[in-house]
Parts: structure tokens; C-alpha cells; sequence
């Protein structure tokens, strides 16, 4: 190997085999550093984290061995190692390559233990950088010295400062091609502080390197003397992890597990988010606010004085409390706050845009609440920051909205703590992860809006009226005879002396709802409105019976979880789509096939089929009349 | 600079906070062991992450009957000390057509381990099942999530797994879908060692040297641990002090000359040899390069 780097100065191949257990007794006491490397398609990234592996010795002889013949056979570096072969792993990224997700790899030196994200630099992935940032201590930003800072050197450091990253690396790579020119390395990096400032990096230390011929990565290079350090390494080494800064907050721990393996003990499991915890010490739990003292700090290897932030424990507490998964415990004097509308930013991380008013899982440390989602105030251009308007934020958009969640969560800001105010967004329908958001802070205080106590409650409206409300939510395509039935129904009812009401979807539409579209995002917001005055009904003691298409599973579930259990009654008026458009009582098939009429459900746009509705209407197996006795035996039986 | 918590510390708050997020949305998780060093850190763990309550999930050995017998009474012992329920799992099929490494090459695997764990995992209904496997292993593992979502037919696609931002993993999941769950994901081989030294983790004997009945074949060692070891003419077991740095069917596991001991010996060869962990095993290398993750598109943990 004629790029043989100089001795490594870190690995202790010595001590390992002269004395054993002092090397183990010094390396059980190391620190863990987690960093991020970030750089364009061909900064080098994967050739700067080969070197790592190599010069700590993290590469074995048989890996080498492979590593030599892979390089004369796919490398691109001529007869020379590859290192970048080491860490791309994907057969189909070797193939292109380039890496097209985020891995994870470990070294070891002296002083520290290290985790590197290896983050793509293709636009497009965005997600993937964002997902390795979330939990690194320090970013390496890399440039090529030949090119300077580039939109993606732009993007990379907003990414990285978006997600709270405290240490910036200014990586200068390739210095190798520019001949260790110091005014080279010195104009990037002047370059680079006046873009930094501008999004509020304040502080970043630049190192001039050559992943490649191995230049001030573990040691000072003899090629740039004007460079007074210190080496890549040294800096990962020294640098502060923000655990030291997480142990000086406040005592804040979400509960992940009710511990009780009998009637005697009851726990309460959770990892320390900040601070730290002692046996004795008053803490509420939120969002109650019920206040209590920490009886026992409990491990396998006995109990614990003092618990810090990162440690995984369980606690048990003096009083009898409510307190179960989701519920934060926190020092009594200076808890976190419950809110339920927020600002945000959101990353946006699904192939399918964000849709404006439609309910997600939102997750924040162990809370997982229903969540909507405005339209974007704006969405930010990472290549110029430049603030835009957006209805909505496709994939690896980013952009600041607000949100509001079903309940209150305990929440503080991103800013001040990571795990209290990170969150992703699942999609309800597909359980995929759509968003990561970061709270900014929260738009009212949910404790300060009560509810209103009334002296008469629904139970008492519903039992003079002598009946159970409900809401009966007929779902189908266009012309499956939803309104015809629940028309039906309503008839036999008001019969029956029953008080009801029907919600018909034209009529809202000319009041309640005049200011919405047709749009997906408007649509939605029209069944949210109808979901919610459903709801004041049924308190008024009312059987209301709505027809609307409501094609999204999505939405009739957020309609669902509005009401108490048992009072949503989905009725799936269930014609085949060749009958309804055979029948097409209102002519609207026929126009939406020949392409007058767009997102028409069933013929360019999707229809959901309830999967367990309450009650399942085969209308090619009975008349109206048999459907709606039908629906009544079930209601009242 | 002092950190109050060392890598070791947060590598262990870590793995038991994945533990106890699972148990959130699981319905019927289950941890495959397969008694190797990895599984015994990963019992600990689980049983650390539950204390004072056991492990509220039994353990599932997807057996091939071709491990090593010191690895069988190990196994045994370690189900009733934790105080779990213990399932082994033996592939009918492959029971029945007598599949062995000697005869059936990569199809031994292929039927006793890969179809084994479909069987297992389809007939006890698990949704969840937490594995052993550290991303450092191998190229295909780096990039492996902890939370791997896998279809109702166990394949993996790497397309589809989803982003894991924060300590925040999302486990909602169809029915039909199952989760692979590897909180031992950010551990590294060194820290697995360590970590068995300092919490004083039993494991299996053979990890440690010792004079054992070996025949070399096809540049391996391998160890004639019982009578089922088909000898080639002229083959004659030889006495060699051995220690093994992976274990698995014994007659497709390399075993290497040491001298080591204890402990501190075998993290202190470990630390001075050469060649990298898995290169002991067979199975990586069927395929070719990207044989690894062939395997996981097929459901191989």
C-alpha cells in the first residue's frame, strides 16, 4: 500500500498486550461521542469514514484483504485502497455508487467512543440526514476544497443547526488537490463563517484534511504546518457531550412501563430525559400535576442514591398516584408545561404529501396522541432560506406550521429539550412515519382553557328525551343510496317518537362549511366540522344520522374518536361500483368518466371500504326499506 | 472532562429503553435466543429492563439440533434462572427429511434456521421478536433499523423501513406484519465482552480455550463435539486447545488455536487478532458479496 498513513498516535496495541486489564480498566471508563458526517455526492464522506476504521484499527486483515481486491476491481481510486468500499453496504448502492441511507459505524480511540451517521448528501434525502442528526452531539461538514462552499454545504449546516446540533466541524477535504494551500483553506472558511452566522451558527472549527492520504485526521499533518490544530480526531475526542448539559436541567423522566409484578410493588420504568433524581426528592407528574416524593431509585443491582439524565431505571413513589405510560415525572418546583396547540417545525419524510387537516399519531417521548395539522405557515428553501408559501410540504420539505393534538401533552421546547419537544407523525392509515417536528412553543396554555362545567350534562338531555343518542355515519360511493336510507331511517324514527336529526352533506355546504372546496384538505375539514356539531348534537340528547361519501378511513376514524365509546355507528351502504354507476341517479359517472368531474371517488380518486363497520349494507341483497328497518333493529335492539 | 455515564452505561440505558418501548405496542413479543454471547447480553438486559418483574416475554431457540451440546445445557440453565418460559422450535420438515450440514450444505440453513423462525414466529402468533444482531457485524447490518419492519411473509425491504429519529420508534403495524426489534443494535463486538465482564454474564464454555478433538477441513477448525461428525478417510480428530468467537451449528463453526482462558485473555486476542469476527462462519460467504443481505430480504434474522 504505497497511502500507508503515518502511525497511528491513538491505538494502544502496546498496553492491550502487555497489560490487558489496565487497558480494559481505561477503556470501561470511556465516554461515548455520537457525530454526524455530512457532504455532497463526492466530498469524500465514506473515504474519510473507511479512514477512521482503518487508522483506529477497526478493519481486520481478512476485511482488508477484501477491501484490496474490491479496489482494483470496482474502485475508483486506480490501484490505490477504496476506503469508501468499507462502509457502502448495500449491493444496489455499490452498484450506483453512492450511499442512499443512513449507517451507523463505531471506532475507538484512547480517549473516547464514537458512533458516526453516515448521511447522504442527494438532495432527495433529506430524511435520512435529518434521522442521523436527531441524535448526534457534533456534525462533520464536509467540503471539497476544489469546489468550496456549495448549496448542499448550505443545506447540510441548516439541517444539522435545525436539529439542535451544538458542534460544528468544518471539514476542508482533498486539501491533498489543492496542494495544502493555506489560502484556499482559508478562503472556505471565511466563506463558510458568513453563511454560518446568517442561520446562527455562532461557533464551528474548521480543519483542513485529507480523508484520503489520512492529513491531520489523527494526527497534525507535516504537509500544512500552517495549520496549528488541532487533528479531526483530538477535536472528537475533547469536545463537550451534551449529556453534561442534559444532567444541569431540570429532573424531567416520561414513563414508559407500569412496573408491578404483584400487588406489593408498583414502578414506575422510564429513561431520564434531564437532570437528575434522588430518593426523597418532591416530584409532580404531569399532565395531573398530582404531587409526590421518589421512595426508591430501583435497579437489578440494588437501588440507587441518584440516578442522572440517560439512565434507564425504575421508580417508586411515597403516595398512591395516578401515573401510567405517557405520564411525565418531574421535579416538583419547575415542571413542564400540558398544552394542546403548538408551533412546529416539520420535516416532511413520506413519498405522500401532508395533507392539512387530516389526523396523525403524533409521538413525543412516551405520549402518543391524535394530531392535526395545518397548512404550512411557510416552508423554508434549505438552499436559500428564503421563507415560502405552501399549502402543504411534500417529501423533505420543511416548513413551520401549527398543530393541535386531541389532548394535552407535556411538552417543552425543542430548544431547551430534546426529548421533550421532538416528535414524528404516523400516518394512521399505513403506520408509517411521515414527519419529524420539533415544538417550538405552545400557542395558549391548555390548562387555562377549562371546560365549562354545565349543571345539566348530556346523560340528562338523553334521558328526557328516553333515548340513547348516537350518531349513525353512513359511508359509500356516490349513488350506493346513503341518502335515500338515512332518510328512510330518520322517517321511522321521528315515528317512532325518536328526536333526531339528519346532516345532510349539500345543505352544510351552503351554511356551516360555504368557505370550503373540493380540495383533499378542504374535504377533510368539512367532515372534521361535520364530526364536531354531530358531537354537540349527540350532547343535546340527539340521534343524528349523517350521508356523506367520507371515502378516507382516516377521517371517519377521527369522527369516531371524537364520541364516546359505542355512540359512532359507521353504516357502510356497500354497492359495488358497477351497480352505483349503472344506477347513477345524478348523472355524475358519466361526466367524471369522460373527465368532466376530477377526484371523483371511485373513478380517479380512492374509496376506503370500512373494514369492521357496526353495520354492513348489501344493497344488491335488500330494498331501502328492509336496509332501513334493518338499521333501527340494530340502533334500538 | 467527566462524563458521569461511561459508553458502557449509555449503551445499556439505551437497549433496555428500546426493551420497554416495545412492550407499549406489542401484543405478544417474544426474544429469540440462540445462546451466543450476543443472546446472554441481551437476557441481562432484558431481565434488568423489567426488574423486579421477569421479563414479561418467553424466550424462542429456533433449534437446528446440530449446536453444540455445551450450548444445549447452557440454554437450559439460563431459561430457569431467569425464570422465563422457554420454546424451542425445531423445523418438522427438516426433522423429518434429516437436513444436515454435512449433506445439505447451504439448504441446512435455509430450512433449519431461515423457514424454522417463519414456522415458529406464524405458529405462536408472535408480532415482535427482539434479535441479537449489532449493526458493526457486518456492511448489510450498518444500515439495519432497530425497529425492522418486516411483511406477513417475514420479508425485509430496505425501501420501506422506517425513518428512527431521536429515541423515537414507532412499532404500529398491520396485522400480519411483524417487527424484528434489535436493542443490542449500537453494541459493538469489544463491548459486548466487556459488558459480559463487568456484569459477570454466563456464557457458553466455549468461548474459552480448552484441549478439544478438532479435524481441519477446507481451511477450518472444526470440533467433533459428537458421534454424528461424518470422518473422511484419514481424517483423524486432533487434540488442539481451541476457543470459539462465534457459535453456531457446530459443524459449520471455525473454531481458532488459543491459549485464552479468561476473560481478559479473549478480549485481549480478540483485541490482537486479525481477522474479523464472522470469518469463522460459514453462511456469509454463500452468495458472494451481498450474501448477508440476500438473506434478510428472505427472512433470515
Amino acid at each position: 500500500m504505497s497511502n500507508t498513513p503515518d502511525t497511528p498516535v491513538y491505538v494502544t496495541d502496546a498496553l492491550i498486550a502487555e497489560d490487558i486489564d489496565a487497558y480494559l480498566a481505561g477503556h470501561e471508563k470511556k465516554s461515548l461521542l455520537r457525530f454526524i458526517t455530512c457532504g455532497s455526492v463526492d466530498d469524500g464522506k465514506s473515504t474519510l469514514i473507511g479512514r477512521l476504521l482503518y487508522d483506529s484499527k477497526m478493519i481486520f486483515e481478512d476485511q482488508l484483504a477484501a477491501l484490496e481486491a474490491d479496489s482494483k476491481r470496482v474502485g475508483t481510486q486506480g490501484q490505490e485502497i477504496d476506503f469508501a468500499l468499507l462502509v457502502d453496504g448495500l449491493a444496489a448502492e455499490r452498484e450506483q455508487g453512492i450511499t442512499i441511507d443512513v449507517a451507523y459505524r463505531f471506532f475507538t480511540t484512547e480517549k473516547r467512543k464514537f458512533i458516526v451517521a453516515d448521511t447522504p448528501g442527494h438532495e432527495q434525502y433529506t430524511r435520512n440526514m435529518v434521522t442521523g442528526a436527531s441524535t448526534a452531539d457534533l456534525a462533520v461538514i464536509l467540503i471539497d476544497a476544489r469546489k468550496g462552499v456549495l448549496t448542499q454545504t448550505r443545506r447540510h449546516s441548516f439541517l444539522a443547526h435545525l436539529l439542535g446540533i451544538r458542534h460544528i466541524v468544518l471539514a476542508v477535504n482533498k486539501m491533498d488537490l489543492v496542494g495544502y494551500d493555506k489560502a484556499v483553506f482559508d478562503r472556505i472558511t471565511l466563506a463558510y463563517r458568513a453563511f454560518a452566522s446568517e442561520i446562527g451558527i455562532t461557533n464551528f472549527t474548521a480543519i483542513p484534511i485529507s480523508g484520503f492520504k489520512g492529513d491531520n485526521i489523527t494526527a497534525l499533518s507535516d504537509n500544512t504546518p500552517w495549520f496549528k490544530g488541532p487533528a479531526l480526531i483530538e477535536h472528537l475526542e475533547n469536545v463537550e457531550i451534551g449529556s453534561a448539559a442534559d444532567e444541569a436541567k431540570p429532573f424531567r423522566m416520561p414513563v414508559q412501563w407500569v412496573n408491578r409484578p404483584n400487588l406489593d410493588f408498583r414502578g414506575f420504568s422510564g429513561q431520564l430525559a434531564t437532570g437528575k433524581v434522588r430518593s426523597g426528592d418532591a416530584v409532580r407528574i404531569l399532565p395531573s400535576g398530582k404531587t409526590t416524593t421518589v421512595s426508591r431509585i430501583v435497579t437489578l443491582d440494588g437501588d440507587l442514591e441518584e440516578a442522572v439524565a440517560g439512565q434507564s431505571v425504575t421508580l417508586t413513589l411515597a403516595d398512591e398516584v395516578d401515573c401510567s405510560r405517557g405520564d411525565v415525572i418531574a421535579t416538583a418546583d419547575n415542571p413542564p408545561e400540558a398544552a394542546d396547540q403548538f408551533e412546529a417545525t416539520l420535516v416532511w419524510m413520506a413519498d405522500e404529501a401532508m395533507i392539512p387537516g387530516r389526523a396523525y399519531w403524533l409521538k413525543l417521548a412516551t405520549q402518543t396522541v391524535s394530531a392535526t395539522v395545518q397548512a404550512p405557515k411557510y416552508e423554508i428553501n434549505v438552499n436559500t432560506l428564503d421563507h415560502l408559501a405552501a399549502k402543504t410540504l411534500e417529501l423533505n420539505g420543511i416548513g413551520v406550521t401549527q398543530l393541535s393534538t386531541d389532548k394535552p401533552i407535556v411538552f417543552e421546547p425543542y430548544a431547551d429539550n430534546h426529548a421533550l419537544g421532538g416528535f414524528i407523525l404516523i400516518d394512521k392509515l399505513t403506520n408509517a412515519t411521515v414527519a419529524a417536528g420539533m415544538l417550538h412553543f405552545s400557542l395558549r396554555r391548555a390548562q387555562n382553557v377549562h371546560w365549562q362545567a354545565t349543571d345539566i350534562d348530556r346523560d340528562m338531555r338523553a334521558d328526557l328525551k328516553n333515548q340513547r343518542p348516537a350518531l349513525l355515519w353512513f359511508t359509500g360511493l356516490s349513488g350506493s343510496g346513503k341518502s335515500t336510507i338515512a332518510n328512510l331511517v330518520e322517517k321511522k324514527l321521528h315515528r317512532m317518537n325518536r328526536h333526531s336529526f339528519l346532516l345532510d352533506g349539500d345543505n352544510v355546504r351552503h351554511g356551516l362549511n360555504r368557505d370550503l372546496g373540493f380540495t383533499e384538505a378542504d374535504r377533510i375539514e368539512n367532515i372534521r366540522r361535520v364530526g364536531e356539531v354531530a358531537k354537540l348534537m349527540t350532547d343535546a340528547g340527539l340521534i343524528v344520522i349523517t350521508a356523506f361519501i367520507s371515502p378516507f378511513r382516516a377521517e371517519r376514524d377521527m369522527v369516531r374518536g371524537m364520541l364516546p365509546e359505542g355512540e359512532f355507528v359507521e353504516v357502510f351502504i356497500d354497492t359495488p361500483l358497477a351497480e352505483a354507476e349503472k344506477r347513477d341517479v345524478k348523472g355524475l359517472y358519466k361526466k367524471a368518466r369522460a373527465g368532466q368531474l376530477k377526484n371523483f371517488t371511485g373513478i380517479d380518486s380512492p374509496y376506503e371500504a370500512p373494514e369492521t363497520p357496526e353495520i354492513r349494507i348489501d344493497t344488491t341483497a335488500m330494498t331501502p326499506e328492509e336496509a332501513a328497518d334493518m338499521i333501527i333493529d340494530r340502533l334500538l335492539g | 472532562m467527566t462524563d458521569t455515564l461511561t459508553h458502557l452505561d449509555r449503551l445499556e440505558a439505551e437497549s433496555i429503553h428500546i426493551m420497554r418501548e416495545v412492550m407499549a405496542d406489542a401484543a405478544k413479543p417474544v426474544m429469540l435466543y440462540s445462546v451466543g454471547k450476543d443472546s446472554a447480553v441481551m437476557l441481562h438486559l432484558a431481565r434488568k429492563a423489567f426488574y423486579p418483574s421477569p421479563p414479561p416475554f418467553p424466550l424462542l431457540h429456533v433449534d437446528t439440533t446440530w449446536k453444540f451440546k455445551a450450548m444445549y445445557e447452557l440454554r437450559d440453565r439460563m431459561a430457569t434462572e431467569s425464570g422465563m418460559d422457554l420454546i424451542v422450535y425445531q423445523n418438522p420438515e427438516a426433522k423429518e427429511r434429516g437436513i444436515n450440514p454435512f449433506d445439505h450444505g447451504p439448504l441446512h440453513t435455509d430450512m433449519w434456521k431461515t423457514e424454522g423462525l417463519k414456522q415458529a414466529l406464524d405458529l405462536h402468533g408472535f408480532d415482535v421478536a427482539f434479535g441479537g444482531a449489532r449493526r458493526d457485524e457486518e456492511k448489510s447490518r450498518a444500515k439495519e433499523r432497530i425497529f425492522s419492519f418486516r411483511t406477513s411473509t417475514h420479508g425485509w425491504d430496505p425501501k420501506k423501513q422506517r425513518p428512527e429519529l431521536w429515541n423515537l420508534y414507532n412499532a404500529r403495524k398491520a396485522k400480519g406484519e411483524s417487527i424484528r426489534v434489535f436493542p443490542i443494535s449500537n453494541w459493538t463486538e469489544l463491548d459486548i465482552w466487556q459488558y459480559i465482564a463487568r456484569e459477570n454474564i454466563p456464557i457458553v464454555p466455549l468461548y474459552f480455550a480448552a484441549p478439544r478433538p478438532t479435524v481441519e477441513r477446507d481451511g477450518l477448525l472444526l470440533m467433533v463435539d459428537d458421534d454424528r461428525f461424518p470422518l473422511l478417510p484419514g481424517e483423524t480428530p486432533v487434540e488442539r486447545s481451541v476457543r470459539f468467537r462465534t457459535l453456531g451449528c457446530y459443524p459449520l463453526t471455525g473454531a481458532v488455536e488459543s491459549e485464552a482462558k479468561t476473560l481478559s485473555e479473549v478480549i485481549q486476542e480478540m483485541l490482537l487478532t486479525t481477522t474479523s469476527e464472522r470469518q469463522g462462519r460459514i453462511i456469509d460467504k454463500d452468495g458472494g458479496d451481498a450474501s448477508m443481505e440476500k438473506k434478510k430480504q428472505e427472512g433470515y434474522f
